[in-house]
């Protein structure tokens, strides 16, 4: 019995199409081979949220989005040598639910799969192979609305400060280009140090990326830094603008997701660290979403 | 709409069914040591990316033609496309100086003699994404670990090491980026190169930093040209791979894919310097992706730079950002510009408190610190200048000017810009340069660079006078030490006209500047120690020039030198300059120039001393004695020089000369015996002969002074009648008669010589006084026979007069023997019967004044020395008187004085025989 695998092309973006490759030495007798796609939501509480001990029993249950099997051959026999079999299997939705992106993060889990089963007779076992496959959305259609965000940052605009009075005088200013961002594009913007008392030691972006889930106990929100990227380094010139600039990981980061159970967001703050080891941070909330830049230009 | 992929990703060898591999491997969580195969769970798109897709083609023309059959449609536009990347690469020619050229200078002159270290941490990059993403897929963090798992240790340090070491560990470091990529660990040899360039963000010992930037920059180097080509392999396309010069549309999914892989990769490194540097290195990569990639991608660049806040390293990484893109895309001149224009932006920064700050903790002067801005300025502004507009080079300008006209950046400015461009505007640099704000750059590197330039390209006719005014000016107002500024520009200057023999022409100007030169540097051994000094002299080739250069020198040195020397850098260099004076002389040689060189010759051999090192003196003397033989004075002054030397030695022996210096005595006076015969002037021969007689005979060199002195003897019948003083002929007899005068005074106190018989010079000096053949109508002879009077008077007393210290003569020889005195009373006689016969020639009419004025002479003699209780003597005295008065030319006067002499002298006690005489001693009343 040798291995079988899928190779699936992804010409059409409502099917997923593909060949199952089956290879043997020998004739193989088999009860009926299908295919299963099955994609589901899991979602996890953390520990910080809930008790340890609910943790682990308090696992919400998977939310199945699609869940569907075709038959591709009725039992028989197959040639011995390599069979490829060409599929296409359409991707329907059950009833109106949303076709989510692929998304793997801490709590919040998107997992698509398909699932190739070969039926055979009692004395044999049943041969199974599963394979992810991604799922990509282009689901926003259309212009994406720039939203661009000035800032300013001076002592008095902070927030959870203890002792305003030893805090060094600074005056930050800067903007982001858009707080709505296109994931395969960075995000983009400009900081300007007009002064500081005290030299700067570092400025950083920390993408921080938010896992909203909701279920019966109430709802746990838990936020991980996905990225960290230092934009200056030293003490930086006075009055001279400094890049933002950010590829978003591909690994780690998805649009912006929002249901009714569960959610993704990410948001970016801006991290100023002195050398008297005053941390100043401001946060900006991002909206990501995948847009075919060909598609938006039409 | 849903759009599915399957992505091959990452740096793995590529095969389109390896994701799924891995996805199984997933489900049956095998171990995979080892392995660098890649995974699926990225997100990424691969087959139309739409950030790639949308640079790819500008327009949809050009997709359309991409998409058609390429070998149809494509040699049209591609010819075009290779004409213009040809014209493209041309940019740079051989006229642009390679990097290469710079990165030995920057090595050997940015060295350090502290401990460096070297702080390396393989794998915490990728460490802190696992701390993060607790629950990013278990095979993500197990193929994590076995990253770390290649590094023997995550963490090294490398303490106190050496110059050389360091070194060394760079190139170890290189070398093991190069064994991690060919072993296929490629995430390895990301790691090294990103710990590599964080190494350039520190900068502690911060006169190392250029050259470290140097060597890591060498690790990028080569980091980025492996990253390339191993993309272009992966392009190649049924065995043909791509033209130099290809489109981003030739390029295969593949390579594209793991191409925008490296730039993910390195877009999520953490730190900025980093990030940077690695980015910037693999910049020509981005040529797989699109073609308007690097223009996109170096102003982006370029701005990030500005978040680097130490001023040293951000224009080091803006000296590799314009280093790289001038090699991968030299066009691309805005970036440059850009550059150049963020740094003076920054400028302030050096003096900012950080900067202030971090100088103080490492102990780096101001001017020190900025000379490490030097190499990466240098290289921004050679960049920008390279074929570049006038126009631009004048905004250039403008801009430094507007910063306060600073010394650091003009001189970039004028090492980077075209010499002719300098030059032409040469007036405007030294104005610049005059205003400008030192801050620790001192200025002389500024004309330094200036002068540079002007010795490549001329600058206008009508400014160069003013222009070396001007320079000079400003060079001599330098405080000491000035020494390395004037070599450079003696060097320069040596180099600008040494070829095609160009210093012919400049003999004035080159003049010129050696006597600015020596008007402001006075200190002769600073002066010398030059090392373009002498080199610049050689360039005097004609004589004449020469030989005035020289005694231009010369002049200076007698003028300032205030203590003797004997620095041996001075007296070579100063040997060597007398002697080219010396030899300058030759037959035609004007008596004036003669007696000129040599008094410049004999200032500067007074002022040569080594102390009590007596020999060395001698043998000083010697030397010069060798080199200055055609030179009379000279000569002169070294015997005179000797007997100084000689008489020193006796004072501080006190006059007791040990064996050893007894030795060096004699040697000094066989110095003045061999050299005295040289000279041609019979005066100076005899006179050096008793002067050194006398030398001799004062260190007790008996046997040698009596040498002197028989030379001097057997000398005298060779005085010519006339001899030339200063260039008039004058009869010689009065210089003679001085001269024995002379002689005889020191012959009183000679010790006869035990073999010789008594009185042995005193008489061989009187027997060629005798033949000498004397003027006729002079009476000179008689003179110095009343002369010898005298010495064979004071040869009678008990104890002579005066003595030489420690010589006996002859009183204490002969202790007053009556032989002795027989002798002398011989000798006497007959010297009076020579003047007596000499009397009665002169009874004629026309000689009657001189024989009274000799009668007078020889009568005060007689008063004098002479004992006249003996009665033929007073006799004789008497006589004497009359013939003086007999003819009426006695001066009465005189007369009148004499008798009251005599009169006078009879008060005295034992005296009374005078006052009988005064009464023989009739006055003849004139009538």
């Amino acid at each position: 019995m040798g291995w079988e695998y899928f190779r699936i092309e992804a010409d059409s973006p409502e099917v997923l199409s593909g060949v199952v490759v089956i290879t043997s030495k020998d004739t193989v007798q088999h009860q009926g081979i299908s295919l299963t796609m099955e994609g589901s939501v899991n979602l996890q509480l953390s520990a910080k949220n809930v008790g340890v001990f609910e943790a682990f029993c308090n696992t919400a249950k998977p939310i199945q989005i699609i869940n569907s099997t075709i038959e591709m051959v009725k039992p028989g026999k197959l040639p011995s040598g390599k069979t490829e079999i060409p599929f296409e299997f359409p991707l329907q939705m059950k009833g109106n639910k949303v076709l989510y992106e692929t998304y793997h993060g801490v709590f919040v889990n998107i997992q698509y799969t398909l699932r190739c089963d070969m039926r055979r007779s009692l004395l044999a076992k049943d041969l199974t192979k599963t394979c992810e496959f991604i799922v990509h959305s282009l689901s926003q259609k259309g212009k994406l609305l720039p939203s661009p965000v000035d800032f300013t940052i001076t002592p008095e605009t902070l927030q959870n400060v203890k002792e305003r009075a030893s805090l060094p005088k600074f005056l930050i200013r800067g903007h982001l280009n858009s707080t709505n961002c296109v994931i395969t594009q960075p995000l983009t913007g400009e900081l300007v140090v007009e002064s500081a008392e005290a030299a700067v030691k570092s400025i950083e972006l920390q993408l921080v990326r938010v896992e909203t889930c909701g279920c019966a106990e109430g709802y746990a929100r838990d936020a991980t830094e996905i990225q960290n990227i230092q934009i200056a380094d030293g003490d930086v010139c006075r009055g001279l603008p400094i890049p933002i600039h950010m590829v978003f990981p591909r690994l780690f980061t998805c649009p912006t997701l929002e249901t009714t159970n569960f959610k993704v967001e990410f948001e970016v703050n801006i991290v100023v660290l002195l050398h008297d080891d005053h941390l100043i941070t401001e946060n900006f909330p991002l909206k990501l979403c995948r847009i075919s830049i060909a598609k938006q230009e039409k | 709409m849903c759009k599915l992929e399957s992505v091959p990703l990452d740096f793995g060898d590529y095969h389109p069914l390896k994701p799924i591999t891995v996805t199984e491997s997933k489900t049956k969580k095998m171990t995979r040591k080892g392995s660098t195969s890649s995974t699926s769970s990225s997100s990424s798109s691969s087959m139309m990316d739409p950030l790639s897709s949308v640079l790819d083609g500008t327009d949809p023309l050009s997709l359309f033609a991409a998409a058609a059959d390429p070998v149809t449609t494509a040699p049209p536009t591609d010819g075009a496309r290779r004409k213009r990347d040809k014209d493209e690469s041309s940019a740079v020619g051989s006229d642009f100086e390679p990097w290469s050229s710079k990165r030995g200078e920057i090595l050997a002159r940015y060295t350090t003699t502290e401990k460096l270290s070297i702080n390396l941490y393989m794998g915490s990059e990728k460490g802190k994404a696992t701390t993060t993403g607790s629950a990013v897929s278990e095979k993500v963090r197990t193929r994590l670990e076995e990253l770390d798992d290649l590094e023997e240790g995550s963490q090294k340090e490398l303490l106190n090491l050496t110059q050389q070491d360091y070194m060394n560990r760079i190139e170890e470091l290189n070398q093991s980026l190069k064994d991690a990529w060919s072993s296929d660990q490629k995430v390895k040899a990301l790691k090294i190169v990103i710990q590599c360039s964080k190494l350039l963000s520190d900068t502690t010992v911060i006169q190392f930093y250029p050259s470290k930037f140097v060597l890591i920059t060498d690790i990028l180097d080569t980091f980025g040209k492996l990253v390339y080509e191993r993309i272009l392999s992966m392009c190649v396309d049924n065995r043909v791979s791509l033209p130099d010069n290809f489109s981003p549309e030739s390029v295969n999914d593949t390579a594209k894919e793991t191409c925008l892989n490296w730039f993910f990769k390195i877009a999520s490194i953490r730190e900025l310097i980093p990030r940077f540097y690695v980015e910037a290195a693999i910049l020509k990569c981005n040529k797989f992706l699109s073609k308007t990639g690097i223009s996109e991608c170096l102003p982006r660049l370029t701005s990030m730079i500005r978040g680097i806040g130490d001023p040293l390293v951000a224009v080091y990484a803006r000296a590799y950002l314009c280093r790289v893109g001038m090699e991968v895309a030299p066009q691309l001149k805005e970036s440059l510009n850009k550059n150049f224009f963020d740094f003076l932006l920054t400028f302030k920064q050096i003096h900012g408190d950080t900067v202030q700050n971090q100088l103080v903790v490492q102990c780096v002067e101001i001017p020190l610190y900025l000379t490490l801005y030097s190499p990466a300025i240098d290289w921004i502004l050679q960049c920008i200048a390279y074929h570049a507009p006038d126009v631009l080079l004048t905004e250039m300008m403008e801009r430094c000017k507007k910063l306060g006209n600073n010394a650091l950046l003009l001189n970039s400015v004028m090492s980077a810009f075209r010499a002719e461009f300098i030059a032409a505007r040469s007036m405007d640099f030294i104005a610049m340069i005059k205003e400008c704000d030192e801050s620790g750059f001192p200025k002389h590197l500024l004309f330094r660079s200036l002068g540079l330039n002007l010795a490549l390209a001329d600058p206008p006719e009508n400014d160069r006078l003013q222009i070396l005014n001007e320079a000079w000016k400003v060079i001599t107002k330098l405080k000491n030490p000035q020494k390395r500024e004037v070599n450079t520009v003696l060097a320069d200057v040596i180099k600008h006209m040494t070829p095609d023999r160009a210093f012919e022409d400049a003999y004035p100007q080159l003049q010129s500047i050696i006597q600015k030169v020596i008007t402001y540097i006075y200190d002769f051994a600073l002066l010398f120690s030059v090392e373009k000094f002498l080199p610049f002299l050689d360039m005097f080739q004609k004589e004449s020039v020469r030989v005035e250069v020289c005694k231009c020198i010369m002049e200076s040195f007698i003028k300032h030198q205030q203590e003797p020397t004997k620095d041996p850098v001075i007296l070579n260099a100063l040997l060597h300059i007398c002697k080219t004076m010396h030899d300058s002389v030759n037959a035609l040689t004007l008596e004036d120039e003669k007696r000129t060189l040599a008094t410049l010759i004999n200032g500067f051999i007074k002022m040569v001393s080594f102390g009590r090192d007596f020999e060395q003196q001698l043998s000083f003397y010697v030397e010069a004695r060798s080199m200055f033989c055609n030179l009379e004075p000279v000569l002169v002054q070294l015997i005179h020089s000797v007997n100084q030397l000689a008489m020193e030695t006796r004072r501080v022996m006190k006059g007791n000369h040990s064996r050893k210096t007894a030795a060096f005595v004699r040697a000094c006076v066989a110095f003045c015996f061999i050299t005295i015969p040289s000279l041609s002037s019979i005066f100076t021969r005899l006179n050096l002969y008793l002067h050194s007689g006398q030398v001799a005979l004062a260190n007790q060199c008996l046997s040698q002074a009596d040498a002197f002195f028989k030379a001097a003897v057997s000398l005298v019948p060779e005085v010519p009648k006339m001899i030339s003083v200063d260039g008039k002929m004058r009869p010689s007899d009065a210089f003679l008669l001085e001269f024995l005068c002379n002689f005889f005074s020191t012959l009183l106190v000679v010790p006869d010589h035990p073999e010789q018989g008594v009185l042995f010079l005193v008489r061989g000096l009187l027997n060629v006084i005798q033949d000498y053949t004397w003027e006729d109508n002079s009476d000179d002879k008689v003179r110095i026979y009343t002369n010898v009077l005298h010495l064979l008077s004071a040869m009678t007393q008990e104890a002579f007069i005066y003595h030489v210290d420690k010589v006996d003569s002859n009183d204490t020889l002969y202790g007053g023997d009556s032989k002795f005195l027989a002798e002398i009373n011989k000798l006497s006689e007959t010297v009076v019967s020579q003047i007596l016969d000499h009397l009665k020639t002169l009874g004629k009419e026309e000689t009657l004044k001189r024989q009274s004025q000799l009668a007078h002479y020889f009568f005060n003699t007689i008063l004098a020395h002479g004992d006249l209780r003996n009665n033929r003597l007073n006799q004789l005295s008497v006589n004497l008187w009359n013939l003086a008065q007999k003819h009426g030319f006695a001066d009465t006067k005189t007369m009148v004085k004499t008798l009251e002499y005599i009169k006078r002298r009879s008060k005295q006690p034992e005296m009374s025989h005078f006052t009988d005489l005064a009464l023989r001693l009739p006055l003849q009343s004139r009538t």
